[in-house]
């Protein structure tokens, strides 16, 4: 019904919430029934982005964070989909390990920070194991989840048409899993965005994480608002992104059924 | 007779304490249109599944002398390629890729979808899709075309119209065929022979011949006259003087 409709009208609505969430920030500190300390007014938020801005901090913190997040995230999905996909055609192999991968998937990745810190000391190592953790053992269970449903005539017509092996897997399984695929991806880069910041956190000495903490360390609440804006700003921005991925002409029809 | 591009004897299915076909013995010969009917669940799709290899007999044999394709009755394109890509697939076998877009031509040609040979399948309607896999099963020089329910999911008026299109094709590409259904009138508008089974585990119940020639109408007398037989002999039509075919 919507959806099709105008072009701008998609981007018309959710911008009067946004405008009208900011002019209601600016009344409510103009009032001055918040202590600016508690409740910092957007003119200080914004002059803090700027602030952060030119000193350079705020894009090196983007860049460390988008890192990590890169680092731990593909590493996640190079190994996490292949395991998938080989504990789908290996039954054995599925049934002894599908507990474990559960157990861990069920672990917060936060419960590894004390090890992580321990392994890998502070930096950019334990937010990326972190990060793996975090994203691996979902890819290999939506993984081995989306092959099982697989229609089992794809197989019939490839056995019909002497695919087999390796190839079966590059131009059946694959594409056949693709558009759920791009679906887990998006989840699972969503709890990675997530899980930088509180890596960071404790476990950096910069990043978005550490920038919201080092700035309410110091007091800088309008900071750690500067920071709060660009995570949420750069989780919307990734999520698109892979959402552009279902445009692809070879996986649209795993939408549109 | 060892000649026959099809043949089982003897054949049964069972899968864990359930039979599914039980001693089935039959013999297809080339260019043969043999249509097979019965309930649902007397094993109709376990038998293409025996034929065309993707599934072993529990006991008897299958000798295949050539070259099987199936259409299903629905998904059996890869919705991940275009027309034209799912029509290659079945000229892999062709390594010079001149001839492979010439035969490419024709078949979308044969169909009448040249203009759809980039779309993907989601885009076309039910019996476009069908058209483009049954051009896939004729593609290169298969002998053995195993026919699914291809047009069940279809509406009945363009069921109608997929039979005269499937007729035009064979005439165009000869191919010895194996048609499960369990639409009774398509059998006889089809099939030089009709196969039906017993409920399960299926076995052969009888054996219908026709011999009018193609295209017959759905009411041709003939049609009729077999229609009549087979629902008699499932016990689903119960007058034993037949159809007035005087009128």
């Amino acid at each position: 019904m919507s959806g099709q409709g105008s072009c701008f009208g998609v981007w018309r609505l959710p911008l009067v919430v946004v405008v009208t969430a900011l002019l209601l920030w600016y009344a409510l500190s103009a009032t001055g029934i918040f202590l600016p300390s508690v409740f910092p007014p957007p003119a200080r938020v914004a002059t803090g982005f700027g602030e952060e801005l030119r000193t350079g901090r705020l894009p090196h913190d983007i860049v460390v964070s988008l890192f990590r997040v890169g680092a731990g995230f593909g590493a996640a999905v190079v190994l996490g989909v292949p395991v998938g996909l080989l504990l789908a055609h290996r039954p054995r192999w599925r049934v002894a390990f599908s507990p474990a991968i559960n157990f861990f998937r069920s672990l917060s990745p936060l419960a590894w920070i004390p090890f992580a810190i321990l392994w890998f000391g502070i930096g950019d190592l334990p937010a990326i194991f972190l990060i793996f953790l975090s994203s691996i053992f979902p890819l290999i269970l939506a993984t081995m989840v989306a092959v099982d449903e697989i229609p089992s005539v794809y197989f019939r017509v490839a056995h019909e048409h002497g695919i087999g092996g390796w190839e079966l897997a590059r131009r059946v399984t694959f594409p056949a899993i693709l558009p759920q695929l791009i679906t887990a991806l998006r989840v699972t880069a969503g709890v990675a965005w997530l899980v930088v910041v509180a890596a960071e956190m404790v476990a950096g000495r910069d990043g978005l994480g550490f920038a919201i903490m080092d700035a309410r360390n110091g007091l800088r609440i309008d900071l750690v608002v500067v920071g709060m804006i660009v995570i949420g700003v750069i989780g919307v921005v990734i999520d698109r992104l892979i959402t552009n991925l279902t445009r692809m002409p070879n996986v649209r029809w795993g939408y549109e059924r | 007779m060892n000649d026959s591009p099809l043949q089982t004897v003897n054949l049964s299915r069972a899968f864990g304490i359930v039979e599914v076909l039980r001693g089935i013995d039959l013999q297809v010969a080339r260019g043969e249109f043999v249509a097979v009917v019965g309930p649902s669940g007397c094993g109709k799709t376990t038998l293409l599944s025996l034929f065309s290899g993707y599934e072993q007999p529990t006991s008897g044999t299958v000798v295949r002398n050539g070259r099987v394709r199936t259409v299903f009755q629905r998904d059996g394109l890869f919705p991940w390629l275009t027309c034209a890509d799912n029509i290659a697939l079945g000229l892999r076998e062709l390594s010079d890729a001149g001839e492979r877009r010439e035969h490419m031509r024709r078949l979308l040609g044969l169909i009448n979808l040249n203009g759809f040979a980039d779309r993907f399948p989601h885009q076309l309607s039910g019996g476009m899709r069908q058209l483009v896999e049954l051009a896939r099963a004729l593609a290169g020089d298969t002998d053995i075309l195993l026919m699914d329910e291809p047009f069940s999911a279809l509406d009945y008026l363009l069921r109608l119209r997929m039979r005269g299109e499937l007729v035009r094709l064979l005439h165009e590409c000869p191919r010895t065929v194996v048609f499960v259904t369990h639409d009774i009138e398509e059998a006889a508008q089809l099939a030089d022979r009709i196969i039906v089974l017993t409920e399960r585990p299926g076995r052969i119940r009888t054996e219908v011949r026709l011999s009018a020639p193609r295209p017959r109408n759905p009411t041709d007398p003939a049609v009729v006259k077999a229609v009549h037989r087979i629902l008699t002999e499932m016990g689903l039509e119960s007058d034993p003087s037949g159809p007035d075919f005087a009128l």
